[in-house]
């Protein structure tokens, strides 16, 4: 496998007259922690939507590995191992955590298709679900229906089925959208544990998570991007700093 | 706490989740008693369960993978005119009947579910409308064949097993339908609590997130839709077997509507609801029918309205609902 876990070229997409992703060209390399940043409308979900195959680019090649997924449809794109959350629940809501969890890891070892046996056959697969559930501290709520479930723990389970996956790419959409501050710093905790071998992007508003939390910083504004690089070269960008961040934010980060 | 401990609890509570339980074996047990009780009631007794087996058919799509479906006597058509025809052409042996609707329905399925699984919501109704719709001219066209507005005649079932003989009081009818019932319905239980079932129940819950998990969703409703295709047939073939007729009434629009009511009656993706809401409508109907043989539809809309009304989630919905209540106040 290739260095580089995702790498997108030449990517375009408009609405209409819109331009909602403009050229997009971005190399991620394995393992690395990326943040996606930019103001409303910058195009920052179109670009999950568009990696993610929930939109069909109008141009552009998207790399999965050593993989081209541009023609894939969203299922397959999990199964060779890019997988996305949402900036607002996408999950099971009369399917309890615990179910919803073994479904996605069903899904994975391809015996989702399997009929004729019943589900407590497959312990292994409810066992790895249980596990997931517990590195998420999740195991005492695992058999409450979802949607039963506190805010803060609904955006845990969303990542949850996300891990069930077992990505290699981990594109995270505001995984803390509307998280009290401090639960996001539990939750962003999670995400900074999940193993090296897991390229992360994170689509994240709070400056304070992004700079404690990414080793890199993409900022996206107008369907473009604008620059890439660390927290510290963003932070000191005059053009990141004139359409993004605030004077004072910016004093407060250098 | 010990890994291995982590690792049991949560299996054995699905383990018993999916036991079976004393009011389900009393379910059961209930079906045997109109041979003691109404024996008088035999012939309605055996189309309830052919219908209450048609029922769980669409339970399976509408109410485990929220398929919505106008045109389910399609398939239920098919497994009567197969099964039929395979008598009138002078083979009436009945479980090879079964076997041929069953094979000539599913076939259908799969082929009608490429066009179905494209489609979603109001849509989706109008396109199993039109199957629904089109299958029925066809075969009414088809006169020579299927014997058109007049019925299929000359079916003649031979005794099931090679021992039993259809009687007029519908005892081998009764017997016969309850029998496949069960055993169709030991079937779709163990799908509805398997991998694939907790998919269904997936894709009914949030088919936008499926994809996200890498799920192939066309792929699943294919499955089910051609599943609940065979059952339909199946159910199809029983009341051409123990009526020894068929007519074009057995793919009508008034077939699949009646049908969708009665799984709404009884309670959506239950598995019991539908069997309970055809022997509810059924009964009903045959009431309504013997006070007042022409406006017994007034009383059928009138209970429609109350259940609906009372009982938002179907009579078993209610019944679970009250259920809990209880649990809770003792």
């Amino acid at each position: 496998m290739s260095a580089n876990a995702l790498a997108t070229h030449g990517l375009n997409k408009n609405f209409g007259s819109l331009v909602v992703a403009s050229d997009i060209a971005l190399v991620l390399p394995q393992g690395v922690r990326y943040a996606l940043i930019g103001p409303n409308g910058a195009g920052k979900t179109t670009l999950i939507n568009l990696m993610t195959g929930m939109l069909r680019p109008d141009g552009g090649r998207i790399v999965l590995g050593d993989d081209d997924i541009t023609a894939l449809p969203p299922e397959e794109r999990v199964r060779l191992g890019l997988v996305r959350t949402f900036q607002i629940n996408q999950l099971f809501p009369h399917l309890t955590a615990l179910e919803s969890v073994t479904l996605a890891v069903c899904e994975r070892r391809k015996v989702a298709r399997t009929w004729w046996r019943q589900l407590t056959a497959y312990g292994d697969e409810i066992d790895e679900a249980y596990d997931i559930l517990s590195a998420l501290s999740l195991a005492s709520v695992c058999h409450r229906l979802t949607r039963e479930l506190a805010y803060g723990q609904q955006r845990l389970v969303e990542i949850a089925l996300a891990l069930a996956a077992k990505p290699k790419v981990l594109l995270l959409d505001e995984p803390a959208a509307g998280v009290p501050r401090e639960e996001s710093r539990e939750l962003f905790a999670a995400i900074a544990g999940l193993s090296r071998d897991i390229t992360v992007l994170f689509i994240e508003h709070d400056m304070d998570l992004v700079f404690r939390f990414a080793s890199r910083v993409i900022v996206m504004v107008g369907g473009r991007v604008l620059v890439e690089g660390t927290p510290a070269e963003i932070a000191a960008d005059p053009r990141v700093r004139a359409v993004y961040l605030g004077k004072a934010r910016h004093e407060a980060v250098s | 706490m010990t890994s291995e401990a982590i690792a049991v609890r949560p299996l054995q509570y699905l383990q018993a989740q999916m036991r079976w339980r004393w009011s389900e074996a009393a379910f059961w047990l209930a079906t045997l008693l109109p041979f003691v009780l109404t024996p008088n009631y035999l012939v309605l007794a055996s189309q309830i369960a052919i219908t209450a087996l048609f029922v769980l058919s669409l339970d399976l799509i509408l109410g485990y993978a929220g398929i919505v479906s106008l045109g389910h006597a399609a398939y239920f058509g098919v497994g009567a005119y197969t099964a039929g025809l395979l008598s009138k052409w002078g083979f009436g042996e009945p479980l090879t009947g079964l076997l041929a609707a069953a094979i000539m329905a599913g076939l259908f399925g799969y082929l009608t579910s490429f066009i179905v699984v494209r489609f979603r919501h109001l849509a989706l109704i109008m396109i199993t409308l039109g199957i629904g719709l089109v299958l029925q001219e066809a075969a009414n066209s088809a006169s020579w064949i299927t014997g058109g507005f007049d019925g299929l005649q000359g079916i003649h079932t031979w005794p099931i097993l090679g021992k039993f003989r259809l009687d007029i009081y519908g005892y081998t009818a009764y017997g016969y339908s309850l029998a496949g019932l069960f055993v169709v319905f030991l079937v779709a239980r163990r799908i509805i609590h398997s991998p694939f079932g907790l998919a269904l129940r997936g894709i009914r819950e949030n088919g936008l997130r499926m994809p996200a998990i890498g799920a192939p969703v066309h792929a699943h409703i294919r499955t089910i839709y051609t599943i609940a295709a065979i059952i339909a047939g199946i159910a199809g073939a029983l009341l051409a077997e123990t009526t020894e007729t068929v007519s074009l009434e057995a793919l009508g629009f008034q077939r699949s509507a009646d049908v969708l009511v009665m799984l709404i009656l009884g309670g959506t993706g239950r598995l019991y609801g539908g069997l309970i809401g055809a022997a509810v409508y059924m009964v009903a109907r045959d009431q309504f029918s013997g006070l007042n043989p022409q406006y017994w539809y007034f009383w059928i809309g009138l209970l429609l309205i109350a259940v609906v009304t009372l009982l938002p989630n179907g009579i078993l919905g209610g019944l679970a609902h009250l259920a809990r209540r209880m649990k809770v106040t003792s």
